[in-house]
């Protein structure tokens, strides 16, 4: 039985492709689905401390008035790199580290649709960090922020090229992931399993996908632009030549609002799959959180506009954008309600990864209302660019998408690994992350409000000693998250280690993907299990008596370890392939030809890129070709 | 005041923390509007305050909201925890739909209730104000504002002096060449106490209200990222009596002095005309010596440069020591990029002489 990503016989054996689970060639050219989740997983902690390592220079910058600890080139770079990396290297390569490692298990597919295709994806993000972070090599970082509102951004003193072009380069990946996530979804379902009957964090999976597949197209036309301007001196957004600056903005953030919900709905998703567990409770209100995902990600097209109110927008689309803002919090009020009562009459375990579920609900909240008090326009014009919209998107992205992934880190430790986290550890982790996180940005509220814009280099001096203590408290409060990262650093690689071993199902969970062994095989699933509910794991360990009480199943509690099981059916798993990853190194070459208008870099980089396409379209396969039904039961 | 202080530094520890920090965070709010000169929760004219009225209406709500909630959040994890021993399945509900109906239909009833008065204000904050007005042009440059008042063809730059009770109507753009549209960034005028930000965006016009009720000194400063020098390019609302304001127009509008021949400051007038194979202070900075028109520099107008008490973006106080400071290498006192693309004031490499003597004329600029 072919289980092993080894070509048994038959075909050739193609040059370069890794013949064992071992070393670093065999994860180079992976296209399993778990290493490649694994793999974007240790690549956004390493981003995660360069990010972290940049809002600690703000911080020690602005711990008190008039400091120039750094100078104001550094500081721009500072923030600017900051905002790009927590958004586009850590926050939504995080969702795809999840997305890559669950979505298979959790609809009971041995892969997803386009393997080689995943491990392009992530080979594109990781040479874009690559690319992004080499230009503090090379004459310093962009630091045009990281919205790079054009004229500024196309200014060569901004640094924007890099931008342009290694948001380009993320841009791909995530393209190219959600292409995948969506057909895999659509098509590699288990038997049985409905869309009504698709775990909510595939549900977002699915949600976040599409938002990606309309929404990235848009700033990769942004980008374009912007590049064109910056490197060609074309003028889209030279007003002198009959560009507009606005056209940027505009088309910005067109993409960049339904990026918040790219960024917050996966944690959602994670946070509805904990709260069951840990309350022993079906998700309260399924269709409900199911459509309240799918229209967040649908009103999100339309409220773009609203990070634009104090631009050169007239009264009209203020108002119209500011009610479309509005209502937007309706589903997620909904979402909220449906957190609470999922709680509400359960059993609630306060493990760590519970913790920092609940923490995300209340986290998250407070961002939402600081939302809507940002939809009231005609003050929106005292808050916007100021701490106080600072203090609302980390609410939202620290508070609610990071939190929410943090959970989803202690949830699946064990799937992924056979081990426990450390609890206690874990709870010092949460509590300190708690705090630390409510100390850095509480303040900002308040010194928001008292006058403090963001993206300045010195605190004034004249803006009073309340303000500076504010900035005082935060900067506080990053040591604070400092050490706390610390902490969860140490409990991962203790874990991994020495962690206890956590069993096949240390949760009593409720889906698919503890229904396999711990952790899982390359192939998932021995058999592919038939579903007949949703919560399919939980149904097959408990049963309802006669007054509707649920009473665990005596026998045959399925964990599907079965070294027998799956006897007869043929597993056909994806080929290892190094093509991706040699394919997309051509980036690199193109990136810099672009960066710098060399056209020998630019036409290296397509030759190298187009020979590592032709390398992998005409890589045999090999158990044969599915077209080719005779080499293929040759193979076997 | 010791309590505003003290309110934000005590932080407990429990998971009651988040409505703690809330409750503080009101408390603060409310104490702290009563200080600083550039805070957005005091103000100080109709343009500022009706936002501010609705806001604080607004943030009711939003508490109400914040501390039902995380009230409930609290509860049901202090209720529903699971105790020792406790293996038993609770029941498995699926969801209600009264209550799911509820609560998409309250919060959507409150937001509505919201909306209404929001996009009336949104208009009024905009139309042209019904009073007469003055009106003032705003054009933001790298690294400073620059005003000018078409009603008595006053340049001025950094300082807006404004007649107490009268709206302003502001007329904005972006430009870092004189009038020219090329080059320029995008701005945004900000004076908390008088009016909420408006973007100055290259290639547009935008508008913004303001009043000041009471004669002072109101701060602000650009709040769009704007490049190196941001976080230096300040703004100032100086808002006068109406005698007073009379008073500055008539000052701003009577041209500089000629100083008498052979005088140092003489000497200082030479030189701001020629520097030499030095590019001259005067081709960047306008002073009006009654001779023709007065027309926009590239760099602030001096005509009346001792009018003002800040110079260089307001970030510094203006005496003859910072003057001679700022001309004898003026990226120290504010970080431009004049040999990367020419934005901001170059260092002329001034002798000692020259300085005095420049320093001495700019000082009969008043």
């Amino acid at each position: 039985m072919a289980m092993t990503t080894t070509p048994t016989t038959g075909a050739p054996t193609p040059r370069f492709r890794p013949s064992s689970r071992e070393g670093i060639l065999s994860w180079i050219g992976t296209t399993d689905h778990k290493r490649i989740g694994i793999m974007y997983f240790w690549t956004v902690l390493v981003f995660f401390a360069f990010g972290g390592t940049q809002s600690g220079l703000i911080r020690a910058q602005l711990a008190q008035a008039e400091q120039s600890l750094i100078t104001a080139e550094i500081y721009n770079q500072m923030f600017t790199m900051h905002g790009i990396t927590m958004v586009f290297l850590v926050v939504m390569p995080f969702a795809a580290a999840f997305f890559n490692y669950l979505l298979p298990l959790m609809i009971g597919a041995r892969d997803v649709a386009f393997p080689r295709l995943n491990a392009f994806s992530y080979w594109f993000y990781l040479f874009g960090g690559v690319f992004l972070y080499s230009s503090f090599l090379l004459g310093g970082a962009p630091n045009g922020s990281w919205v790079g509102y054009a004229p500024l951004s196309a200014n060569a003193v901004s640094n924007m090229a890099f931008y342009a072009v290694g948001l380009q380069i993320l841009g791909v990946s995530s393209l190219a992931s959600a292409i995948n996530f969506i057909t895999t979804i659509l098509n590699m379902r288990a038997p049985g399993m409905t869309f009504m009957r698709m775990p909510i964090m595939v549900w977002m999976t699915l949600v976040t996908s599409f938002l990606l597949l309309f929404a990235v197209p848009i700033i990769a036309v942004a980008l374009f632009m912007l590049q064109f301007d910056a490197v060609f001196g074309a003028q889209f957004f030279q007003p002198a030549s009959g560009g507009d600056p606005l056209l940027y903005q505009h088309l910005f953030w067109l993409f960049g609002h339904p990026e918040v919900y790219i960024m917050i709905l996966p944690a959602m998703g994670v946070v509805s799959e904990v709260m069951p567990v840990f309350s022993r409770k079906p998700l309260f209100g399924y269709a409900a959180m199911a459509f309240a995902g799918a229209a967040i990600g649908f009103i999100g097209f339309g409220v773009w506009a609203h990070h634009m109110f104090t631009s050169a927008i007239g009264p009209v689309p203020r108002a119209a954008f500011s009610v479309a803002t509005m209502f937007i919090a309706v589903p997620t009020g909904i979402k909220i309600f449906n957190w609470v009562f999922t709680m509400w009459g359960g059993k609630i375990r306060f493990t760590t990864a519970m913790l920092f579920s609940v923490g995300f609900v209340s986290m998250f909240t407070i961002g939402g209302l600081s939302g809507v008090m940002h939809a009231v326009v005609p003050h929106n014009a005292q808050q916007h660019d100021t701490y106080f919209v600072v203090a609302h998107f980390h609410y939202v992205l620290f508070g609610g998408a990071l939190f929410g992934f943090i959970s989803g880190v202690y949830y699946w430790f064990p799937k992924v690994t056979g081990k426990l986290m450390d609890e206690k550890l874990g709870k010092l982790h949460f509590w300190t992350w708690l705090l630390g996180f409510n100390l850095t940005f509480g303040p900002m509220h308040l010194s928001g409000l008292l006058g403090q814009p963001r993206r300045t280099a010195v605190l004034p001096e004249e803006l009073g000693g309340t303000v500076e203590l504010y900035n005082l408290l935060s900067s506080l409060g990053f040591v604070v998250l400092f050490g706390s990262a610390l902490v969860f650093l140490y409990n991962l690689i203790r874990s991994l280690r020495r962690g206890e071993v956590s069993g096949d199902d240390p949760w009593d969970a409720r889906t698919l993907e503890w229904m396999t062994a711990t952790p899982p095989k390359p192939h998932n699933f021995d058999e592919i299990p038939t579903i007949t509910a949703r919560d399919e794991f939980w149904h097959r360990k408990y049963a309802e008596d006669e007054q509707h009480v649920p009473v665990p199943v005596p026998a045959g509690a399925s964990v599907d370890t079965d070294e027998h099981a799956g006897h007869g059916e043929h597993i056909h798993m994806p080929d290892a392939s190094v093509w991706p990853f040699i394919h997309t190194m051509g980036v690199l070459p193109l990136g810099y030809g672009l960066v710098y208008a060399n056209w020998w870099l630019i036409g290296a980089g397509v030759v190298w890129m187009v020979a590592g396409f032709f390398g992998w379209i005409i890589e045999p396969l090999a158990e044969g070709d599915d077209d080719e039904p005779a080499t293929a039961l040759a193979a076997h | 005041m010791t309590v505003r202080d003290a309110t934000p530094g005590r932080r407990p520890t429990t998971g009651r923390r988040a409505r703690r920090t809330a409750l503080a965070a009101a408390l603060a709010l409310v104490l702290a509007a009563c200080s600083g000169e550039q805070n957005a929760l005091d103000p100080a004219g109709p343009y500022a305050q009706a936002p501010h009225d609705l806001i604080i209406w607004v943030f009711g709500i939003a508490v109400v909201v914040f501390v039902l909630v995380q009230g409930l959040i609290l509860f049901t994890t202090w209720r529903f925890r699971r105790r020792e021993g406790d293996d038993a399945i609770p029941a498995q509900t699926h969801g209600n739909t009264k209550l799911e109906v509820l609560w998409t239909v309250i919060p959507a009833l409150i937001l509505a209730a919201i909306s209404v008065p929001t996009v009336q204000l949104i208009f009024e904050q905009m139309d042209e104000p019904e009073a007469e007005y003055l009106t003032v042009e705003v054009i933001g440059h790298r690294w400073w504002f620059e005003y000018y008042y078409p009603d008595y063809d006053i340049y001025t730059a950094n300082e807006m002096a404004i007649p107490v009770g009268v709206p302003v109507r502001l007329e904005m753009t972006a430009t870092d060449l004189a009038r020219a549209a090329d080059l320029g960034v995008i701005h945004s005028f900000w004076i908390p106490r008088l009016a909420g930000k408006q973007d100055l965006v290259p290639g547009h016009t935008t508008y913004l209200n303001l009043q000041a009720d009471e004669p002072g000194r109101y701060l602000g400063q650009c709040a769009e990222y704007c490049g190196l020098s941001h976080a230096n390019m300040r703004a100032r609302v100086v808002a006068l009596d109406a005698g007073d304001f009379e008073a500055w127009v008539a000052d701003q509008t009577t041209p500089a002095d000629v100083p008498a021949e052979g005088t140092l400051e003489a000497r200082g007038r030479e030189l701001f005309g020629d520097l030499g194979a030095r590019q001259a202070c005067a081709s960047c900075h306008a002073v009006w010596e009654g001779d023709g028109p007065r027309g926009p520099g590239q760099g602030p107008d001096l005509t009346n440069l001792f009018s003002r008490e800040e110079f260089a973006g307001a970030i510094h106080d203006l005496t003859p020591d910072m003057l001679r400071a700022w001309l004898a290498n003026p990226n120290e006192l504010k970080p431009m990029q004049y040999d990367v693309n020419g934005i901001g004031m170059p260092n002329l490499n001034l002798t000692d002489e020259e300085l005095d003597a420049l320093v001495a004329y700019l000082m009969t600029l008043d």
